[in-house]
């Protein structure tokens, strides 16, 4: 543990009945001053991890630590966190000077103070003169302003978002994730954000915590995970991907739809059965004879910056194809791509396991 | 126009009803109200009502209603409350409003039964060794029976708006650092306030005109408008002075109406933010 470390989760799991529990076992840190994402499916445990935090709910067992401190019983209200929610939970009866002057009124603070810092926060999400306004008469993303200054006018440590832009239409959601992560870096406070979109997660985030199933399935910035995924699960999710069933036949050669490729990663036990990830937009369209693999086009479709390509092997695994070049429907075609675009799976893999063999790689991979 | 005529056709069941059972009634008693014992036009009246003995009969009664309001809100406040965080919370609904259903002059009764001299609370009193005590005629019964009766009225609209209350506004408060106390007091209870106005109404305008409770359980020894509004046309054949008391009764009536009346405000938003 660093001295950066603001929140630390040691083996907390929270089982609502005896059933499955909705988080199983989760240990993390989170370090001051980034933003974070926990990703995943609806009932990963993902806004579950956030009312932990905000003390909406106490963990089943396992430690919660705040600044060193263990929170598991502090109630919600004596946490320095602030929430902003999901359907945005401004109080109806307030108007928008007194949703965000709410957390600053229970303080007790002196008046001038109070108008002081509204302001200012209304200043910062650009909501200037809008403090008489009452919520009913707000749009969508004018409410997601308010919370969001309702939330940072307090001045917390740390700043949980519960799904805050999924209610917003997509240019506005693109607009907002420009506008919350260039928050977050002026403030420079931690932000948690929860999110089911993986595009928001990449873009938005230092840290990305990939949830399923109660569990963790891998941490890190969204480079490491957009190339390096760990699991079926991870690599799906992220972004698209052809994931097919491979050998590794010995150190940096693998074989998958009935061939053997040049590829990037040692260190696995011979003939261990393994997943190959390929990105689409790692693969290239050639001629039959220069390409590593000759594929069927099956379909194609217009994407606007791409044509995405259906298209599949003799073994019948099914390749996606991102290419700006287009091919026709039906003609034998050849793929082209390099062996670092070969991302070697091992099943069952745990995250520390994951790394270790990553590090072991060591120089030679950085290089390139 | 074809069409406006055709639809004006279906109000005039509307409007044969309202004149009927709603504008003609409140002419003939502002009619009466105006007339002496000896059927003379006069104010006499209405004077009449500005003398002390009215004046305090109209006080009782307003006393008698807000606390019968104050102690059935009481109740229902907390019973609504927790009615919303149970499991089955439209069965424990049921199960309140449910005496709602049976006839008031009946559940009067079986009150009368209870509280009597030889009644079973009275048996329990004995065998706890506290002896016999006179319950029915008292205030307490006739506070306690109205209690009973109201209840369900007060308890439906409160119900209604906590129910209705998004419930992440109470997270969201106290995630901004309230207590449990203010959670309430500066979100819960404004949101649902329109709740406990309409159940206000729903307690106090007929509290104010008691009768039969008055009768039955306190044994006349609380007069309200509604017993004396009864007394001037049934005993004393002063229809005038009746009436009279019904016109100020349906004032009163409307002040309250006024008073407790809706702003749309907080129900239009609680229904938006969701």
């Amino acid at each position: 543990m660093t001295d950066n470390t603001i929140i630390r989760f040691e083996n907390v799991t929270k089982s609502y009945d005896s059933a499955t529990p909705v988080l199983n076992n989760v240990s993390f840190e989170i370090e001051r001053g980034k933003f974070y994402t926990l990703l995943g499916p609806s009932g990963c445990g993902k806004t579950t991890i956030l009312r932990l935090i905000a003390g909406f709910m106490e963990p089943t067992s396992g430690d919660i630590y705040f600044n060193g401190n263990k929170i598991n019983h502090v109630p919600a209200n004596e946490r320095q966190v602030n929430t902003v929610f999901q359907d945005y939970a401004l109080f109806p009866h307030l108007n928008v000077f007194e949703n965000i002057a709410f957390g600053l009124r229970i303080k007790k603070l002196k008046k001038e103070e109070i108008t002081r810092r509204v302001l200012e926060a209304l200043k910062f999400v650009n909501l200037e003169g809008y403090e008489n306004r009452e919520i009913v008469e707000m749009s969508g993303g004018q409410k997601q302003r308010v919370a969001i200054a309702r939330a940072i006018v307090n001045d917390p440590e740390v700043i949980l978002l519960d799904e805050p832009l999924s209610a917003l239409d997509l240019k506005l959601r693109t607009e907002m994730q420009y506008e919350l992560r260039e928050l977050q870096q002026r403030l420079g406070k931690t932000f948690i954000f929860v999110t089911h979109d993986q595009e928001e997660a990449l873009a938005m985030s230092d840290e990305i915590f990939v949830m399923n199933a109660g569990v963790i399935q891998q941490s890190g910035t969204p480079m490491d995970i957009y190339d390096e995924p760990i699991n079926r699960f991870v690599a799906d999710f992220i972004g698209e991907s052809n994931i097919v069933p491979g050998v590794m036949i010995a150190d940096y050669r693998v074989q998958f739809g009935g061939k053997d490729f040049e590829c990037a990663d040692k260190g696995l036990s011979p003939n261990e059965k393994v997943d190959i990830v390929i990105r689409p937009e790692d693969l290239e369209i050639t001629t039959v004879d220069r390409g590593k693999m000759t594929v069927k086009v099956d379909t194609q479709l217009f994407r606007g910056v791409h044509y995405e390509l259906s298209t599949f092997d003799k073994d019948g695994n099914e390749w996606l194809v991102h290419s700006t070049k287009k091919a026709a429907v039906g003609e034998e075609i050849g793929l082209d791509f390099d062996p670092e675009a070969i991302h070697v799976m091992r099943l069952n893999e745990t995250e520390e396991e994951f790394d270790k063999r990553l590090e072991s790689y060591g120089e030679e991979n950085h290089a390139k | 126009m074809q069409n406006n005529t055709n639809r004006s056709y279906y109000l005039v069941p509307y409007f044969g009803w309202m004149m009927l059972f709603v504008i003609a009634p409140l002419v003939l008693v502002i009619y009466f109200s105006l007339f002496d014992l000896h059927g003379n036009f006069s104010f006499i009246n209405y004077q009449n009502f500005f003398t002390s003995v009215y004046l305090k009969l109209t006080l009782s009664s307003f006393w008698y209603a807000f606390l019968i309001t104050a102690f059935t809100l009481a109740i229902a406040y907390p019973t609504a409350y927790w009615l919303t965080k149970t499991k089955h919370k439209q069965l424990w609904l049921l199960l309140i409003i449910i005496p709602s259903w049976i006839n008031l002059l009946l559940k009067t009764y079986a009150f009368i039964g209870i509280f009597g001299v030889k009644g079973p609370l009275n048996k329990l009193f004995e065998s706890m060794g506290i002896g016999t005590q006179q319950i029915l005629y008292t205030d307490f019964s006739f506070i306690f029976v109205s209690v009973y009766i109201f209840i369900p009225f007060m308890i439906l609209p409160i119900f209604n708006s906590l129910d209705k209350m998004n419930p992440t506004l109470i997270d969201a408060a106290r995630d901004l650092g309230s207590s449990t106390w203010t959670t309430f007091t500066k979100v819960i209870f404004p949101l649902t306030i329109n709740g406990v106005k309409s159940g206000i109404q729903a307690v106090f305008i007929p509290s104010l005109s008691l009768f039969m409770i008055t009768r039955l359980i306190a044994g006349n020894k609380v007069i309200t408008l509604g017993t004396a509004i009864e007394q001037q046309f049934l005993v004393t054949r002063n229809w005038g002075m009746g009436s009279t008391i019904a016109v100020f009764l349906i004032m009163f009536m409307v002040i309250i109406m006024i008073l407790t009346g809706q702003k749309d405000k907080g129900a239009l938003s609680n229904e938006q933010i969701k």
